[in-house]
């Protein structure tokens, strides 16, 4: 006869096993709470090449966290793929510059911090070459090995925190989102065909790294993503965030205290596997122009780091015009002596709202969005397409109404409690409300519907940063 | 140069100095501001505290009219006989307008003064807070009520109902029911009884024969005294009572209600859950009647015996419910806590009302209480989540 220990045991044993089938298994994701922000300047399915720029910059403010330590001095001259700096943390991160040139200026902020590394490009690249092998053929070691000294380490990024992957660390899982659902976002479906080969060398890679599974996501009717061994394909579909990491995460397998995930870019995968084919790490790829501010929202083939001015060249209207390297949501603002961010996969440049409106607090405005039906009547036209400008629309407040982030936000945590709690800086209660399952892009859409405009992902930046530092 | 340069230009100039705060409030009450998006998202939802909460004022305009138009017809009826007078007149309406407009406007005047005080001291910005809090007290006074009450009372509620937390979102209590329950603690006789309802019973207008014309009685009151209501139930739903200035029409604050669910400004899980509440409490005190626990006699009697769905109507209730519970701030903040939050303001509504001979209107203090109450709430609601989260966490280390 079983005793009631052993049926304890049992039942234990039996829920362990569901609770890993169900991992194993491939999962349909529907995503309902979210927002489909529908904006004007979606980009034409056509790309072009731009024209090289003089100058290329890596920015360590692109990868958050990272202190970096110059391998190399103003003058020398660099390889496409050769170490610029390593991470002082993590020395066996390389940073590695996306053209051969020669490095023109460091330039520092307060304190010397870094800001940005300028690299006057030659007029063809010449590539750090590494073996050419594929990635089924070689151990784990070897694949990491091989990630970290060819630079492409910084692709991955580690959840909780979202920063770059510890090289040290092997992770329960590895997530990578095979949707762009953010507004006017690139499409991986146009971006990613026709690179199967090296999506699969790169995904077959990303197995070797994780002890658990390799999920990727992506909409029902995708067809650009290769069957690979060793990879779990879920199929989601529903309104933004649904491309967004972290929603994914939750869904499939959320993360837990002490434990660590990595997420790539498909983008990236790509890149990763196109290093593991051909040995070279070619930082570039297709990215959208999108937006109103656009002559010709399209695609463009850029390396990284190229300088806005010459990816924008003959294509940007005359106007007030603000340039984001990103989307609408989590971009970062750049003028056009900028530089394209690291993992941005889109360009985006909206009218700039620095103008008052006569009160424009409180009649009915066409032309603006509001999720609220407060004399705001976008409701009636769901499927109308607006062009949106950077204005505020309001003052920062308190916090007042409630119940609205969460009809935006699927993940299963209550955003305003944790936002307070992180402003408070009550690191139980960050543990506690899930701080570990979010990332500031997360909060974006919050932060767009907040009646208070709050800045939500200032807020969760801050608060993974205090994890971090207190944590660890 | 046109308005909107100069006042950009007299911006800069009051940058920085003590006239600073009271010159934007006045600005951005004229012109949205030309801030943009700094470091997050790019773009930002049309919608801002102040739209917010000039739909919550959109929302009380009709309450607001029909008081104006029932404190002339209460006060005419009574000297010159309900049979002979309509309610759309003019003269009742300006019998309203000569009491209430007083007391929105030293509502507005005294609380907004307290705001921009308290704003230039504290250098913030004038918060909108108060745009509806202004409107919705003179909607729960006593149409009687003497200015100077009103006054002190409305500084009391805004300094430590309000700005002593930190302004606007950092309330406790209700800012409106703060005012009023100050008031009704401090002076009694002029919230409560049979003299202040109507106009004129304060000052004991005669009759040709020489006795009070006015008798402000609620029905609550009569009740509470086991008195025979004298209206009838469509009076009662429409709100051609005597009571409070803003909470006799159930009808437009049905009609209110729905615009605030409509808009998704008010919350439709707090308003159906605390007339479910109230519904469930009065049906109980009913059913203790039917089932001969309460005697005829009891002084509980009549309020027990008085039908549960007309203790919606009458009183404060449904006032209470729409525009005073949904309170974002001082409410419960989570849905499932909006459900709880609800019902119990309801259900003690009414018990209150039942069980306090003194004020035979509970809802204020329902409210106050659940105010109180709305954190802790929240806080089970949210440990559900967090233990999720720990569960997960036990079976994976399991």
């Amino acid at each position: 006869m079983f005793n009631l220990a052993q049926i304890v045991k049992f039942a234990r044993f039996k829920k362990l096993v569901l609770t890993i089938s169900s991992i194993n298994m491939s999962k349909d994701i529907r995503i309902k709470k979210g927002l489909d922000l529908k904006l004007k300047g979606e980009a034409e399915k056509i790309v072009s090449d731009v024209a090289r720029s003089k100058v290329y910059a890596i920015r360590p403010s692109d990868f958050h966290g990272v202190t970096p330590k110059m391998v190399v001095k103003e003058g020398a001259s660099v390889k496409a793929g050769e170490v610029v700096f390593y991470s002082k943390n993590d020395e066996a991160v390389k940073f590695v510059s996306p053209v051969s040139g020669t490095i023109q200026e460091i330039k520092r902020g307060d304190k010397r911090v870094i800001l940005e590394i300028l690299i006057a490009a030659d007029s063809q690249d010449t590539f750090v070459e590494h073996s050419a092998k594929n990635p089924k053929d070689l151990s784990a070691q070897e694949v990491k090995e091989k990630l970290l000294v060819a630079g492409a380490w910084p692709f991955i990024a580690q959840r909780p925190y979202d920063v770059v992957a510890n090289s040290a660390d092997t992770p329960k899982a590895i997530f990578v989102s095979g949707i762009n659902s953010a507004p006017l976002e690139a499409d991986l479906e146009f971006t990613m065909a026709g690179k199967q080969e090296a999506l699969a060398a790169g995904l077959t890679a990303l197995t070797k790294l994780t002890s658990g599974q390799v999920h990727v996501t992506v909409r029902p009717n995708a067809t650009f993503l290769p069957s690979v061994d060793g990879v779990t394909v879920h199929k989601a579909q529903g309104v933004h965030p649904v491309g967004l990491v972290s929603t994914q995460i939750g869904k499939i397998d959320p993360i837990n205290k002490g434990e660590k995930v990595w997420v790539v870019q498909m983008e990236d995968v790509a890149i990763i596997g196109n290093l593991f084919l051909t040995g070279k790490l070619m930082q570039s790829k297709t990215i959208a122009l999108a937006g109103t501010g656009f002559e010709k929202p399209s695609y463009v083939n850029v390396t990284f780091g190229a300088q806005i001015a010459d990816v924008v060249a003959g294509n940007l209207k005359n106007g007030n015009f603000r340039i984001i390297s990103g989307d609408v949501l989590t971009g970062d603002q750049k003028s056009k002596d900028g530089f394209i961010g690291f993992y941005h996969n889109t360009m985006t440049a909206i009218p700039e709202g620095d103008d008052y409106d006569f009160f424009g607090w409180n009649l009915p405005r066409p032309n603006k969005f509001s999720v609220y039906r407060a004399n705001m009547f976008s409701f009636l036209t769901p499927n109308k397409k607006y062009d949106l400008n950077t204005n505020t629309n309001g003052e920062h407040r308190g916090f007042v109404l409630t119940g609205e982030y969460e009809k935006v936000c699927p993940l299963d945590i209550y955003p305003m409690q944790l936002l307070k709690s992180i402003l408070v800086k009550d690191i139980d209660q960050m543990e506690a409300l899930g701080i570990y399952e979010v990332a500031p892009e997360d909060f974006a859409l919050t932060e767009y519907v907040c009646v208070s405009k709050q800045d939500h992902q200032r807020i969760v930046r801050e608060g993974l940063d205090v994890m971090i530092k207190e944590v660890g | 140069m046109s308005l909107k340069q100069n006042l950009h230009n007299l911006k800069e100039k009051y940058r920085g100095t003590k006239m600073e705060q009271t010159f934007n409030a006045l600005h951005t009450f004229l012109y949205l501001p030309n801030m943009t998006t700094h470091g997050g998202t790019h773009i930002k939802d049309a919608t801002d505290l102040k739209r917010v909460m000039n739909t919550v004022i959109m929302a009380m305009v009709p309450v607001l009219i029909f008081g104006m138009f029932n404190a002339g017809y209460q006060h005419n009826g009574q000297i010159y006989g309900f049979d002979t007078i309509q309610f759309l007149t003019l003269d009742n309406f300006i019998v309203g307008l000569k009491k209430i407009l007083p007391m929105l406007i030293v509502s507005y005047g005294v609380g907004l003064g307290v705001e921009f005080i308290f704003a230039t001291v504290k250098k913030h910005e004038v918060e909108e807070g108060y745009l509806v809090t202004g409107m919705l007290v003179p909607l729960i006074m006593p149409v009687d009520l003497p200015l100077w009450m009103l006054a002190v009372a409305v500084v009391f509620g805004v300094i430590i109902g309000k700005e002593l937390f930190g302004g606007t979102g950092m309330n406790i209590l209700n800012p409106a029911l703060t005012i009023r329950a100050f008031l009704f603690f401090n002076w009694a006789a002029w919230m409560s009884g049979d003299k202040v309802w109507v106009h004129g019973a304060v000052d004991g207008v005669k009759n040709a024969a020489g006795t009070d014309a006015i008798s402000g009685e609620t029905i609550l009151g009569s009740l509470a005294a086991n008195k025979e209501v004298g209206y009838s139930t469509y009076d009662m739903f429409m709100g051609f009572i005597p009571g409070s200035i803003g909470e006799t029409s159930t009808a437009l604050i049905i009609f209110g209600g729905l615009f605030l669910i409509l808009t998704g400004i008010g919350s439709a899980r707090i308003m159906l859950s605390a007339v479910v509440g109230a519904a469930v409490m009065g049906l109980i005190f009913n059913g203790l009647v039917d089932s001969g626990v309460i005697l005829e006699g009891s002084k509980f009697y009549s309020l027990m015996n008085f039908p549960f769905w007309q203790h919606l109507i009458v009183g404060g209730i449904a006032f209470g419910i729409v525009y005073m519970a949904t309170d974002p701030v001082s409410a419960a903040q989570t849905n499932t806590g909006k459900i709880i939050y609800g019902f119990l303001i309801g259900f003690f509504s009414i018990m209150i009302r039942v069980f306090n001979p003194a004020y035979p209107e509970g809802v204020m203090m329902a409210i106050l209480l659940l105010n109180v109450f709305a954190p802790t709430i929240d806080h089970y609601v949210v440990q559900a989540n967090v233990k999720r989260r720990m569960k997960r966490l036990k079976v994976k280390t399991a």
